[in-house]
């Protein structure tokens, strides 16, 4: 109630779901929704993009923060009292009523003269395109007509918000592609605010004024879908919205990037020496002869796809996907070339494979333990005091002064390249399953998540799938320590 | 291919047989018994004795009454038990529902017997109500058979229904009304059709309790232990064909999805 000047209709603050006491399935959500916009919620499934549109339906209470609708807080309001219809993933029609009762099941609800109610089920019916069906059997429709009448029961109640649970993931492709343009037609028509959700990118790419990729319970990036698709926040948003090649590599000056092997002009803006992820969409190659490609490469393969041929070129080691119109011959030499706004650049996350360790008190037999999250191991009190030693079973440092290594915290850094999956679960000190993975330059990044909920990155260039229940091998000497308090 | 067709239909001959010998010859035996009189003359005179009887007929009404009142019982109790064990959280429904329908695996005189002594202690002697005690023991002895078919109904009730009916405006109470008891008439239906019927006919629970009225199974009883095979089998077939109105009534409310889907 208090700031109506702002056209929010939907303000989520800190919004936070947690199951079953310990599973976390939305971590700390905010987001405004603007009257009359279109936004898709689009993540792969279990990222919690369904428990927040439950959570806005009222279906679900968060955890914690709060749900503003107009300024006003509905979190705890139950779904009747909402002004928000929902348009359910397997329509939930109600089988023993027929259309009409179907449709004016919350008009009677509200007790709506019955001439009224007449006009609105009829006008519900012909915006969904099925005039006259109004005496029909739930069961004779199809699923298309089934799904135009889920979204006629909820839009015919006119609602201030639209909820719409992957509503178009059971029709086949040929329905889905009209009824996405018939929704989108829809929207514009009403002037009611849709909230989608969706799992397919293409479909999200094509209805939404705004999407919001998630991942993992967390937003990944806001944006209109030119934004989400030309500028991903991060590699996440980048693998999983369209395809993708990733290039790890380095700004070696100012606009200009070295990956692949190549230095390219791009244009974004990056102090000399940031390591960098280069992205770059298969369709923005093009190719060319070998003498005037930035890239040189050989081809590997083509295959037709219909509207274009993916054609597999490797330049060095790297396996590049590209989009062409035109066929090639396997083996063929090419050049392929990049305009500067074509690639986009996004800063390497340094802070992964960073974990806190706390350390124990030095013993001669057994060395320095170190105490991770997931695990322990002694160490070589060397790693960490360059130039220590030990007197009578005293740690001392160069200068002889005495080192009270018991409880200090240490910030330890795992190298991506130094780290190697096993399935053997006892051959590394680390478990856990496959959480995502790209493919960057010629080899796959894999994230690994234990059961602590630490998540681990690990280069690798054998193919794992997602989910696999890996061990981490580390090797102790290359781990990398540095003390954050003493 | 023909040969093994022909094996296939020489193994259903067993059944053929059992089915001529236990199924149709009873009835052709009910029903002629039933059509003649003592002189093996075809005669309606047993049919008309049946419906001009005041005697006979108030043992229909008596079985009908105690039907009727056992059925509605059962429903009240039983629906709200398999409601909550249908969509309560429970981590084990399973294993509680198995409580509620432990007690079909009991010898059932031995469950009335001990119904029987509670009641006794209770009401001092069972003389002073036979017509309760009649009730309580038959709604103690059929409820699970009213809980299973509902708890069935109301597993299978999608949980989108109720939140598709909340999202539409709908209370608490409205969702029931309008959406959770319609939804579950085939599971009531059939739950009625397991409690009623043998609520009819079960005399073996009056003889119990001291009931010394008849219904309509010690009306059978009584003749055929006197040598009249005649009413007694009359009343069987009045009993046959009530079964018969009751199924076909109740078959038209759990038609499955297909039929339904014909019919319109």
């Amino acid at each position: 109630m208090a700031d109506m000047a702002n056209d929010n209709l939907i303000e989520l603050k800190h919004v936070r779901k947690v199951f079953d006491e310990d599973t976390v399935v939305v971590e700390d959500f905010s987001l405004d929704i603007k009257k009359g916009e279109f936004v898709t919620f689009l993540g792969p499934s279990g990222c919690g993009k369904t428990t927040i549109l439950r959570m806005l339906g009222g279906f679900d209470v968060p955890s914690g923060g709060e749900i503003l609708l107009n300024g006003d807080d509905i979190t705890k309001l139950p779904p009747n009292e909402r002004p928000i219809n929902t348009v359910f993933q397997k329509y939930a029609l109600f089988p023993h009523l027929n259309v009409y009762d179907n449709i004016a099941f919350g008009l009677k609800l509200k007790k709506m003269a019955k001439k009224e109610m007449d006009e609105k089920v009829s006008a519900a019916l012909e915006i969904v395109d099925l005039e006259g069906f109004e005496k029909r059997n739930i069961n004779t429709l199809s699923g298309g007509q089934q799904q135009r009448i889920a979204i006629a029961r909820a839009i015919v109640n006119e609602p201030e918000l639209l909820l719409l649970d992957e509503p178009l993931s059971a029709l086949d492709a040929k329905m889905r592609k009209e009824m996405q343009i018939e929704l989108k037609n829809m929207h514009k028509k009403l002037g009611i605010t849709f909230i989608f959700v969706t799992h397919d990118q293409e479909e999200a790419l094509t209805m939404s004024d705004k999407i919001v990729v998630m991942a993992d319970g967390e937003i990944q990036q806001v944006g209109t879908p030119e934004e989400i698709y030309n500028e991903p926040a991060n590699l996440f948003v980048a693998d999983f919205i369209g395809e993708s090649n990733i290039f790890k590599g380095k700004m070696v000056g100012k606009k200009k990037a070295n990956f692949a092997g190549y230095t390219f002009d791009c244009v974004d803006d990056y102090e000399v020496g940031t390591v960098i992820d280069a992205v770059i969409r298969p369709e923005d190659f093009m190719i060319t002869t070998e003498e005037k490609g930035q890239i040189k490469g050989e081809i590997l393969s083509s295959d037709f796809k219909g509207t274009f041929y993916i054609v597999s070129v490797l330049s060095g080691k790297n396996e590049i996907e590209v989009h062409s119109l035109k066929n090639y011959d396997i083996g063929a030499k090419v050049g392929l070339c990049l305009e500067p706004d074509l690639i986009h650049i996004i800063p390497y996350d340094t802070s992964i494979n960073h974990y806190e360790a706390m350390l124990g008190a030095y013993e001669v037999e057994r060395g320095l333990p170190v105490q991770f999250a997931d695990f322990s191991w002694d160490i070589d009190p060397e790693q960490i005091f360059p130039g220590c030693q030990v007197e009578d079973g005293v740690l001392m440092d160069a200068h002889g002064k005495v080192i009270e290594t018991e409880g200090m915290i240490v910030d330890a850094f795992f190298s991506p390249d130094d780290l190697d999956l096993s399935d053997d679960a006892e051959a590394g000190v680390v478990t856990g399953n496959i959480l995502s993975f790209l493919y960057v330059d010629d080899h796959y990044q894999y994230t690994v998540r234990s059961e602590s909920e630490e998540d681990y990155v690990v280069n690798d260039e054998d193919l794992w799938n997602q989910e696999d229940y890996v061990s981490i091998i580390i090797p102790k000497d290359k781990v990398v320590y540095k003390i954050i308090n003493s | 291919m023909k040969k093994s067709e022909s094996f296939r239909g020489l193994l259903a001959i067993p059944y053929a047989i059992f089915l001529v010998l236990f199924v149709i010859l009873p009835l052709v035996v009910v029903i002629y018994y039933a059509f003649t009189n003592g002189d093996g003359q075809v005669s309606f005179a047993n049919f008309i004795h049946f419906w001009q009887s005041t005697k006979t007929i108030g043992t229909l009404l008596y079985s009908v009454a105690i039907a009727v009142l056992t059925t509605i019982v059962c429903l009240i109790l039983g629906y709200p038990v398999a409601y909550v064990l249908a969509k309560g959280s429970f981590t084990n429904s399973q294993a509680l529902l198995m409580i509620f329908v432990l007690p079909m695996w009991i010898n059932f005189t031995l469950r009335i017997t001990a119904m029987k002594e509670i009641l006794t202690v209770l009401e001092g002697n069972l003389a002073y109500h036979p017509f309760m005690n009649t009730i309580i023991c038959m709604v103690y002895d059929f409820l699970p058979f009213m809980i299973m078919p509902l708890y069935n109904a109301l597993t299978k009730l999608d949980d989108s229904m109720i939140e598709a009916a909340q999202d539409l405006g709908a209370t608490r109470t409205q969702v029931f009304y309008k959406v959770i008891i319609p939804l579950s008439v085939p599971g009531i239906i059939s739950g009625i059709t397991m409690v009623f019927l043998p609520s009819m006919t079960n005399y073996v629970v009056l003889d119990m309790v001291y009931n010394s009225t008849y219904i309509m199974g010690s009306l059978i009883g009584s003749y055929f232990s006197s040598y009249d095979w005649h009413n007694g089998s009359v009343i069987s077939i009045i009993l046959l064909v009530m079964i018969l109105v009751v199924t076909l009534i109740s078959n038209r409310f759990t038609a499955p999805e297909e039929q339904r889907k014909a019919r319109v």
